[in-house]
């Protein structure tokens, strides 16, 4: 199992293949699109990460340890992001993610790339991410 | 003279860059429009050659910045046909000329009374009222309208009757562009004795009012939106409407005298101007609207008008496509969803390619509401737009739809 790491090391490569910015939206786009969408019912406002100029649902839970992702979003560059951040963090030991360097949201330049309001958006995805985390590893 | 869109924009210097390896296409007119050098020099000469606080010194750089100020005020005057200069009331933008109407008729209100707003107002021309509402217990009452983004005036004599105290409506909506039937609103308060104010926030660059010729009690305009400075809005008021009411801040420059018992107010304008004025705002606006004078508001309009056809007939063509507010009259505003794709997607998208929009509610949530969606896409068209810039928008917005499909 790649740690968050080598997680993050993996996507940061596969941005690098892309010079143009609309092929890496392209890349999120495609990341949005394959993340299964939740069911109705766990769309609930409980679940909405506050800050977000799109509506995102994240659930986060915890199985063995682990914490585990699902998530959803009405806009799909919103879920894109999103997705990428259950590709790191999810099935990974709650300890490691409430302590996890962010490194590959700054290096693949998606941070910069963003407006004020989506970064604070994307932002509060991670903190809420690592809020969980430190709850269920303590 | 012929309409020469590339002599225009050489006025406008911030066009003229990359966004993200692209041309900027600048289709944000509505939010806010750009400034052409007129402007900008008109602001930088007042800071080089004669800052100084109005009004207070009689020393000669105070004389010169106050002259300056109040011959803007007189070319408000003569552009909206004022009767008196006094009349026309600088403010900080049109949330508070809004404001400062609504909470200075608070006295004159009560419960029975009503006000009377439309179904497409911008949020500053609804909360306002309702504050006031609840202040004073009277009833707050809308004008609807139809699945096309037009006002129904069709009921209108039971919705403004002898108990509405006034009607506050936009000329022209910023989130659909429909131009309302201002006149036959206007007729129907006056019969019933109502007061009356007119938002001309997306009106002001894009067409000719004459506030006499309506018999309009208020009429406020917003600078920043007519190629002006931010931060400066006009409250124009007829003179025995602004001397019946009271102003909602108080300072300095609007004051008679001041004992520290009781202070008795200025005249107008003052009254309601408490406190160091915008000058240079109010300088740049004099130059903005010199500018807009000189081209012709009827010429701007027109070309206006011709790239939002070609834009809703270029843009109707890619599927799904779905323009939100399709009134007989419009305004320079296309406003749409594409089915199944997220406004925001569509933003970050055409932001990609240069093309700046606005997406989302433009603060107006109630319109939304209305058409049961989240949020559009709104691009607005000025002075200085193109054909080859529609173009480009097209195959921008083209380009989006596909990836995100």
């Amino acid at each position: 199992m790649a740690t968050i790491q080598e997680k993050q090391q993996a996507l940061i490569q596969e941005f690098e293949l892309f010079d143009e910015w609309m092929d890496k939206y392209n890349y999120i786009i495609e990341m949005g699109k394959s993340l299964p969408t939740l069911p109705e019912d766990k769309k609930n406002d409980d679940l909405l990460v506050p800050g977000c100029q799109s509506k995102v649902w994240l659930h986060v839970e915890k199985r063995d340890n682990k914490i585990v992702l699902s998530a959803d979003a009405d806009a799909i560059i919103a879920k894109g992001i999103v997705a990428m951040l259950i590709e790191v963090f999810s099935d990974q030991p709650a300890k490691e993610v409430a302590g996890a360097q962010m490194k590959f949201i700054e290096d693949i330049g998606l941070k910069d790339h963003l407006s004020p309001t989506r970064a604070n958006g994307l932002i509060s995805m991670v903190k809420q991410i690592k809020y969980y985390a430190l709850a269920f590893s303590a | 003279m012929a309409y020469n869109v590339h002599d225009i924009r050489k006025q406008f210097p911030i066009l003229n860059q990359e966004v993200h390896g692209q041309p900027l296409v600048y289709l944000d007119n509505a939010a806010t429009a750009q400034k052409p050098l007129a402007v900008i020099n008109a602001i930088s000469d007042y800071y080089l050659k004669y800052n100084a606080n109005v009004h207070r010194g009689v020393h000669t750089l105070s004389q010169r910045a106050t002259d300056a100020m109040e011959s803007v005020r007189e070319e408000v005057r003569v552009h909206i046909n004022a009767t008196e200069a006094a009349e026309i009331i600088f403010t900080r933008g049109i949330t508070d000329s809004i404001n400062t109407i609504a909470y200075g008729m608070s006295n004159r209100i009560h419960q029975g009374q009503n006000v009377v707003i439309t179904a497409m107002e911008h949020h500053s021309n609804i909360v306002p009222w309702q504050m006031l509402c609840e202040r004073t217990g009277a009833e707050l009452r809308h004008i609807p309208m139809d699945e096309h983004g037009e006002l129904v005036i069709n009921g209108l004599e039971d919705i403004v009757d002898h108990n509405t105290a006034i009607v506050a409506f936009n000329h022209i909506s910023n989130t659909l562009g429909t131009i309302n039937p201002v006149e036959e609103i206007l007729s129907r308060s006056r019969e019933v004795g109502a007061w009356t104010l007119v938002d001309g926030a997306q009106s002001g660059p894009h067409a000719q009012v004459d506030v006499q010729s309506w018999d309009v009690d208020f009429f406020t305009l917003s600078s920043h939106k007519m190629y002006g400075p931010t931060g400066l809005g006009i409250l124009y008021g007829k003179r025995e409407r602004l001397e019946a009411i009271s102003p909602y801040q108080g300072g300095g420059e609007m004051i008679a005298t001041v004992t520290l018992e009781k202070s008795t107010y200025a005249g107008l304008p003052h009254k309601f101007e408490a406190g160091t004025p915008h000058v240079e705002g109010i300088i740049g606006f004099g130059a903005a609207l010199k500018f807009l004078n000189e081209i012709g508001i009827e010429s701007i309009s027109a070309h206006e008008q011709n790239l939002l056809e070609y834009a809703t007939e270029k843009c109707s063509k890619i599927e799904g496509f779905r323009v939100i507010g399709n009134a007989k009259n419009k305004a320079s505003v296309l406003s749409f969803v594409v089915d199944g794709i997220h406004s925001y997607d569509l933003g970050v998208l055409l932001d990609q390619q240069g093309i700046a929009v606005r997406t989302g509610q433009h603060c107006t949530q109630p319109i939304m509401d209305a058409f049961c969606i989240q949020g559009t896409v709104r691009a607005s068209f000025a002075m200085y737009n193109t054909f080859d810039e529609i173009d480009s928008f097209m195959s921008a917005l083209s380009r989006a739809v596909t990836m995100l499909r």
